[in-house]
């Protein structure tokens, strides 16, 4: 659905390394280009992946009001399901405010994750230029963009959010 | 055939006779039928999958939800036997509902940083050398309600979102090996095939020493609430990295922290830093036999019956204290013990009919102990989430009822 040549083309790419022999069962039949494109839907923290598209929190308002606000609160704030906005001085109070803007380290992700997920009911059934709106408007909520600012693969892997450098490699 | 029609209908005829005899002298119960000393029919005949007994009715504790397609139901620890669940009984943790799977059309993609991108359909799995492990899941939200003081009520509801299975499957390394991994892979991605195309990271070291693509569970095909046709086991890592309906490996160079590593299953400490990839399970055990709910018949023998178990390993060491934890005593393990899986412990005990409080505690074979819920918030704080793996009491009342022990 949301397949690109230019991840078509990026796959192939990586594949084409030269091949170690290695002994194997000859089990399993290799897959085809085509194949790995149209389910290789991971976007990394640097974006790379990203599609094609582009939108800005000004037409995510009318996406955000259709598909997300029943669940997620007007402006993201107050629905019954997971708040949007917020800052990371609000992860010390009690209990913890966890949201998109206090607490997610990449903007890569929030786009990752409503593309295949988002909404609930639907995943998977937002355009492209629909995801980069929408992640463009919860970034807005969140004082992260402009709401004129054009979100498309080159700008949203530039987007620094707040909680970047509050995660910690697990230390026990 | 005559005969033995003739025989079948005598037997009836005694068996009447005999139950109104017993109804009359039973009036409380009158309508229980009369057990006769020996069955006066014969029973049902055989059949094609078995079911368990009508009157057995241990089921998973299922909340209310406005989302029941991505919610839990909890295994009801207290009526199951031995360390195996009952894989009609294994826990559930759905974030989009269970997807409904045609194993002929299913396959299973191995690429990224590979030198060969492969597509294993089941039959192909199947055909590949397995293994069988014992080990429990846990979901790394489980016994959350255990960092308040009062603990939950049931032992369903404060460890009920651990289960332990016989998962046979191809270990990962077979796989990732097929395909040919490269030097710079580091991490894999693995991806579900149910509606949100569920995604965890993992290290490539723990695929290749442990990781299984498991295809049987307790002797049958895996259920589709526990990933049916395969799914990811990652011994002793948390529930979620187990991805279920597996369908996606990726080779990665480094972890792609999808939303269910960083928004969830993350661990919030006080100073608002936040530990990453928290992915052992920490030793943790818990009484089951009596716990919460129960109500004890009475002063006299009673055995204390409980489960232990380790991400990082075998349980070396089970102990109970019957008197809110002045004495400790060594329960028995029931063995094999097996790494990263349920360790059953019993201990005989005779109830004096006193109040008391019932704990247990177990030490892993790295020697780590598990502690109480004071030493636990001193390591991690109170904004944690996840991983509460503390001493858990149950508290008997003179009458015998038995509730959370508040600590």
């Amino acid at each position: 659905m949301q397949k690109s040549s230019l991840l078509s083309i990026a796959t192939l790419v990586a594949c084409a390394a030269p091949t170690l022999v290695a002994q194997t069962y000859g089990v399993g039949r290799p897959a085809t280009a085509d194949e790995v494109a149209a389910w290789d839907v991971t976007i990394g923290p640097e974006g790379r992946e990203l599609p094609a598209g582009s939108g800005t929190a000004k037409d995510g308002a009318q996406v955000y009001e259709v598909r997300c606000k029943e669940c997620h609160g007007d402006q993201g704030v107050g629905g019954d399901h997971a708040g949007l906005v917020g800052k990371p001085e609000q992860l010390k109070q009690t209990p913890p405010l966890k949201t998109v803007g206090s607490y997610w380290p990449y903007a890569t992700t929030l786009f990752d994750y409503t593309r295949r997920a988002m909404p609930f009911e639907e995943p998977g059934s937002l355009s492209a230029d629909q995801v980069y709106a929408v992640t463009a408007y919860i970034l807005h909520l969140n004082g992260l963009v402009a709401e004129d600012d054009v979100l498309d693969r080159e700008s949203l892997p530039q987007v620094v959010m707040p909680n970047r450098d509050g995660f910690v490699r697990d230390p026990r | 055939m005559k005969s033995r029609d003739a025989t079948r209908r005598s037997f009836l005829g005694t068996g009447a006779l005999a139950g109104a005899a017993w109804t009359a002298c039973s009036a409380p119960e009158a309508e229980a039928p009369a057990e006769p000393d020996q069955p006066s029919s014969l029973g049902t005949p055989v059949s094609r999958y078995g079911q368990r007994s009508p009157h057995e009715k241990a089921a998973r504790g299922v909340r209310e939800s406005q989302t029941p397609e991505a919610a839990s139901s909890r295994t009801p620890l207290d009526q199951t036997y031995g360390i195996i669940t009952p894989s009609a009984l294994h826990f559930e943790r759905h974030h989009a509902g269970v997807p409904e799977i045609d194993p002929a059309t299913h396959k299973l993609l191995v690429h990224g940083l590979v030198d060969r991108p492969m597509a294993f359909s089941v039959d192909d799995i199947k055909r590949l050398p397995s293994v069988s492990r014992v080990h429990f899941v846990e979901c790394s939200g489980n016994s959350g309600g255990e960092w308040s003081p009062a603990g939950a009520p049931t032992v369903a509801l404060s460890h009920g979102l651990a289960s332990c299975s016989e998962w046979t499957g191809v270990p990962l390394r077979i796989l990732l090996e097929e395909a040919g991994i490269q030097p710079e892979a580091k991490w894999i991605l693995a991806e579900g095939a149910d509606a949100c195309l569920m995604q965890r990271s993992a290290t490539l070291e723990k695929a290749l020493e442990e990781g299984i693509v498991a295809y049987g569970q307790n002797g049958e095909a895996i259920r589709p609430e526990q990933g049916y046709p395969m799914r990811l086991i990652l011994p002793g890592w948390e529930g979620n990295t187990n991805v279920k309906w597996l369908r996606r490996i990726k080779l990665t160079a480094g972890p792609q922290y999808v939303k269910d590593e960083t928004s969830k299953y993350t661990e919030l400490m006080e100073d608002g830093t936040a530990w990453i990839f928290t992915f052992e399970m920490d030793a943790k055990s818990v009484i089951t036999a009596p716990s919460g709910g129960h109500m004890v018949d009475g002063p006299g023998f009673l055995e204390i019956s409980g489960l232990a178990w380790s991400g990082r390993g075998k349980i070396r060491q089970a102990e109970v204290s019957t008197d809110a934890g002045q004495t400790w005593t060594e329960a028995e393990l029931q063995t094999p013990v097996y790494s990263k899986a349920f360790t059953r412990f019993r201990l005989p005990w005779a109830w004096d009919g006193s109040e008391t409080v019932l704990l247990s505690r177990c030490r892993d074979e790295t020697g780590y102990l598990q502690p109480g819920r004071a030493e636990l918030i001193e390591q991690r704080g109170r904004k944690s989430a996840y991983h509460c793996n503390r001493i858990k009491g149950w508290h008997i009342a003179a009458d015998g009822s038995v509730t959370s022990a508040e600590v």
